[in-house]
């Protein structure tokens, strides 16, 4: 008998806006500790260079500089993903971010004088800032650190994947489309730069970073390996965070370098990036280019998917690498699909390495098929729409890769956004001779229930009820300003019957919150909601048997209602305060406390990729229709049609935010955002030339929430935080394909490339060209 | 090359109103007013975004006027009137109606822009209630939602896409 829901699916704002909209939220950048220090790091002036020599003498001769570190002075272990990253570096720079020294001083004024002085001699080398050029006999082996267990010096890790029959699939394929597609570099902008306060006690020789990481024990495990500490003495408070989006992910050079800082002055010391510091050395989206032969059967149905992608690595390898992860399971699973070939090489540069970004190689990979979906439907002349119908995955469906849609959407994401856009009305409206109007369609498939790749992907909750009937979460997950602490109250307030106000989340502080992977993968309404719902259960066992005493009854059932405990059969009812009360005071005394590790379904892939990686899986599609100036080659969003399988909406408020904010990122990542670079080095490190998209650029947005009730998801909700932004480039690249009747292979789509592409058109008589440009 | 002086910087005396208390301090010529207001009163509500007045996270009222304080010389808001974040709230610590607006329509996630948002819509609400009442001016309408986004194109936002900060401000200036 389901219950009728009272908190769980309204709009109810979050429930921490009220301290970040007074200004009383306490981001990494108000952080003062007594007798803090300023930490400032001295980058290389050349992406690849011979170091030949560091003169620290005038720097330390300043005023104020209290302590200045290079490679030579520390005993540390690497870092990264393949632990292929030195903190400082020794003897070489291969990438513009390598730091080479690190001040602590007085004030961050003398800091950043302090680098000034520091001189450094270098032997600049040729970089290689072209992964093919890295793979050539002739190239230098760029990372030094790693195993080399692949056959070329330069290959960073390897993914392989397939299922199916292959050569068969061709054969029965009435139209087979080959095209290489080029992705971008985009970064995530976060509002707050990039900050640390770390503070070592030489006493009890136990380290506190106030860190804006995303993965706090993670975090905790990274940074003792690298300072060779046990994880336990270092604790990690997660001040307020200024956005996410991933790129805290990883742990990153200057983290440990303030660590290493503090615990060689014994003080506090913080390092804050500047904003250009932001864009040169935080991290990127996977640039890469992906090779996508797909086939078509004479009905229309996919037949195969034939991928190798090669990614530029960087000089380091991040999280980012495991890009291919995700990607894989678009190109597998995303339609129904008979066979299956993925290779992907990631490749060591001397250009910037990537992180983890929203979507995790998503956007990337959606935006190579769907464009050839397009195609395909093209050349068997088939409806963009109808297609992707006929394809569209199935409840119960299990895909070649082993993942198993027990609740699945996609087919009415697709009908929703095909009839809410009119979409076969507009795909063949009447042009006018500048502004041409075009609509495109996409769809994604992306983790719902978290995503098994650490042996773990649980989450630890501690709930307690005090004396006062006010209950308390003691939860692992992180609050990133997605809105996690708002969700969880409202789980706790509709299965105690508290008030919300009463109702407190604790979730920053590794000495006290239970174990938890993160904050990524669209997991933590899933998992950490979950988690709490397994500790309340326990809590309420132990509640109920309380009540039924005091009422002297035999009632085991109750319900929760107003800071009541009701028995269901009679009616009578005890405050929930005063049953804690009793708990707590008479004997036999016990706490009304409970936990609980929640543990997805899930599987760990094996090592063929193969097996259900997440709790459940969410979908979506978008149908967006754009207004092309063909005089000015800008392009317009006018409307997004959105509607996406979120299982359950827990919080239409909250949820409407993520597809909102998640839309302008994959707006933006069509139409303005690139990270240039040039030899290795940043082009465009600032606002003022790194376009973001302002107020003025929002396209009006239809949402429409698809509720499939996974029996896995807390009420049957599904991770939605990636969702939004993965198939947003896709379905405006094939609006604009659609409005201007050309191809395009490249994103972001900018005016220059737009109006290139029309007139090569016009050149070529309107006939479909493949523009690279 | 020339050489870095270090404490030899001639200081000057200013004083101004900050949220309407009047305060008065020592400060080098170069001091910015985002870092006097932070470092100084440490008033932290006031973000620093960029520091290079392209991000809005920093905007304060210079005499109910909207300025990039990263942008602003301190020695410059002598004898003026500084508003910030923390000038906003009601005495008895009830949220100002821009901001329990922005609360209720969603308009805050991570809330790194939100200060600077909630004063360029109180700067935007100003401008509209002074002509209102100027004699004679026939400005009556309420603006639209293309003039709202237009006003708040130079606060930057990466968590919400905007939408529901555009919509609080519509609601504002409907409520008067």
């Amino acid at each position: 008998m389901a219950k009728k829901l009272k908190v769980i699916g309204t709009p109810v704002p979050k429930q921490d806006a009220n301290i970040r909209v007074t200004g009383k939220a306490v981001y990494g950048h108000d952080i003062t500790l007594p007798n803090m220090l300023h930490g400032a790091i001295l980058r290389t002036e050349h992406p690849s260079a011979i170091i030949q020599s560091i003169d620290l003498s005038e720097a330390k001769k300043l005023p104020g500089v209290v302590c200045i570190i290079t490679a030579d002075d520390v005993d540390v272990n690497n870092i990264g993903y393949k632990r292929d990253h030195p903190i400082l570096k020794k003897g070489e720079a291969n990438c513009t971010r390598d730091e080479i020294a690190a001040v602590a001083a007085e004030t961050k004024e003398i800091a950043k004088q302090a680098l000034e002085l520091i001189k450094v001699k270098y032997k600049v080398r040729k970089g290689i800032y072209d992964a093919n050029d890295a793979l050539k006999d002739s190239a230098p082996q760029i990372n030094k650190f790693i195993s080399g267990k692949f056959e070329n010096k330069n290959i960073a890790e390897t993914f392989h994947y397939e299922h199916g029959n292959l050569e068969e699939a061709k054969k029965n394929s009435a139209h087979i489309v080959s095209r290489r597609f080029t992705l971008p570099r985009m970064t995530h902008a976060c509002m707050a730069t990039s900050n640390v306060t770390a503070s070592f006690n030489k006493v009890d020789k136990k380290l506190l970073m106030y860190s804006s990481t995303q993965v706090p024990f993670l975090y905790q495990r990274d940074m003792a390996h690298a300072l060779k500490m046990s994880p336990s003495d270092i604790r990690v408070i997660q001040p307020i965070i200024g956005g996410g989006f991933g790129s805290k992910l990883d742990i990153h050079p200057f983290e440990p370098i303030c660590a290493l800082l503090s615990m060689k002055t014994g003080r506090p010391v913080q390092i804050l990036f500047s904003r250009e510091e932001e864009f040169i050395a935080s991290p990127i989206r996977q640039p890469m280019v992906i090779d996508l032969t797909a086939g078509v059967d004479k009905k229309g149905n996919f037949t195969f998917r034939e991928i190798n992608i090669l990614k530029d690595n960087g000089a380091y390898t991040s999280w980012g690498a495991t890009t291919p992860f995700v990607i894989m399971q678009s190109f597998s699973s995303l339609y129904k699909l008979k066979a299956c070939k993925f290779n992907a090489t990631a490749v060591y540069t001397n250009n910037v390495f990537a992180g983890s970004f929203r979507g995790y190689g998503n956007p990337q990979a959606t935006f190579a098929l769907e464009r050839v979906i397009d195609l395909l439907a093209d050349k068997i002349g088939m409806d963009k729409a109808e297609i992707r119908l006929l394809n569209a995955n199935e409840k119960g469906e299990v895909t070649g890769q082993g993942l198993h849609f027990d609740t699945c959407g996609h087919k009415e994401c697709l009908e929703t956004v095909i009839k809410k856009s009119n979409y076969n009305k507009k795909v063949i409206a009447k042009q006018d001779a500048r502004f041409k109007k075009g609509i495109g369609l996409a769809s994604m498939l992306h983790v719902g229930g978290g995503a098994k790749i650490y042996r773990s992907d649980g989450c630890g909750t501690t709930l307690k009820i005090d004396p006062y009937g006010y209950c308390t979460i003691i939860s692992g997950s992180n609050e990133i300003g997605q809105g996690s602490e708002t969700v969880l109250a409202m789980m706790a307030a509709e299965e105690l019957g508290i008030d919300l106000k009463k109702i407190k989340v604790i979730n920053t502080d590794t000495d006290v919150k239970p174990w938890d992977v993160g904050v990524h993968a669209s997991r933590t309404s899933f998992v950490a909601g979950n988690s709490l719902l397994g500790a309340i259960k326990i809590l309420k066992e132990k509640l109920s048997k309380k009540a039924s005493e005091l009422m002297n009854s035999s009632h085991s059932e109750f319900d929760y209602e107003n800071g009541q405990i009701v028995s269901v059969k009679s009616k009578d009812s005890i405050a929930l305060d005063k049953v804690v009360r009793e708990m707590h005071f008479s004997e036999p005394n016990e706490l009304a406390i409970a936990s609980f590790f929640y543990e997805p379904s899930s599987k760990f892939q094996d090592k063929n990729f193969k097996g259900n990686v997440s709790g459940s899986y969410a979908f979506a599609s978008q149908a967006i229709e754009v207004e092309v100036d063909t005089y000015t080659g800008n392009v317009k969003v006018l409307d997004i049609y959105v509607a996406q399988d979120v299982g359950k909406v827990l919080n239409p408020l909250l949820l409407g935010g993520q597809i909102e904010g998640g839309l302008l990122q994959g707006v933006g990542y069509a139409l303005t955002e690139e990270l240039l670079m040039h030899e290795g080095k940043i082009l465009n490190p600032n606002f003022h030339n790194y376009k973001m998209l302002t107020a003025s650029d929002i396209p009006d947005i239809h949402f429409f929430p698809i509720e499939t009730n996974d029996k896995e998801g807390p009420y049957g909700a599904k991770g939605v935080g990636e969702a939004p932004l993965i198939p947003t480039a896709a379905a405006i690249a094939n609006a604009v394909c659609n409005a201007l009747g050309v191809e395009f292979v490249e994103l972001p789509l900018t005016p220059e490339r737009v109006l290139k592409a029309i007139s090569l058109s016009k050149i070529n008589n309107n006939h479909h060209n493949l523009i690279s440009l | 090359m020339k050489k870095i002086k270090y404490n030899k910087e001639i200081l000057h005396d200013i004083s101004f109103f900050l949220n309407e208390k009047k305060v008065s301090c020592q400060i080098k010529a170069s001091t910015i007013l985002l870092d006097l207001i932070r470092d100084v009163f440490e008033l932290k509500g006031t973000k620093p975004g960029c520091h290079e007045g392209e991000c809005g996270a920093c905007t304060v009222l210079v005499d109910g006027a909207p300025v990039n304080s990263c942008l602003f010389l301190a020695i410059n808001a002598n004898g003026k009137k500084i508003t910030t974040i923390e000038g906003l709230i009601n005495t008895d610590g009830s949220l100002h109606p821009i901001q329990e607006t922005l609360v209720e329509k969603g308009a805050v996630q991570c809330g790194f822009c939100t200060s600077g948002m909630a004063m360029s819509i109180k700067a935007m609400l100003n401008q509209y209630e002074n002509a209102q009442h100027v004699p004679g001016d026939i400005i009556q309408d309420l603006p639209t939602r293309e003039e709202i986004k237009k006003y708040l194109e130079g606060n930057l936002c990466r968590c919400t896409g905007y939408t529901k900060i555009i919509d609080a401000a519509e609601e504002l200036f409907k409520q008067g």
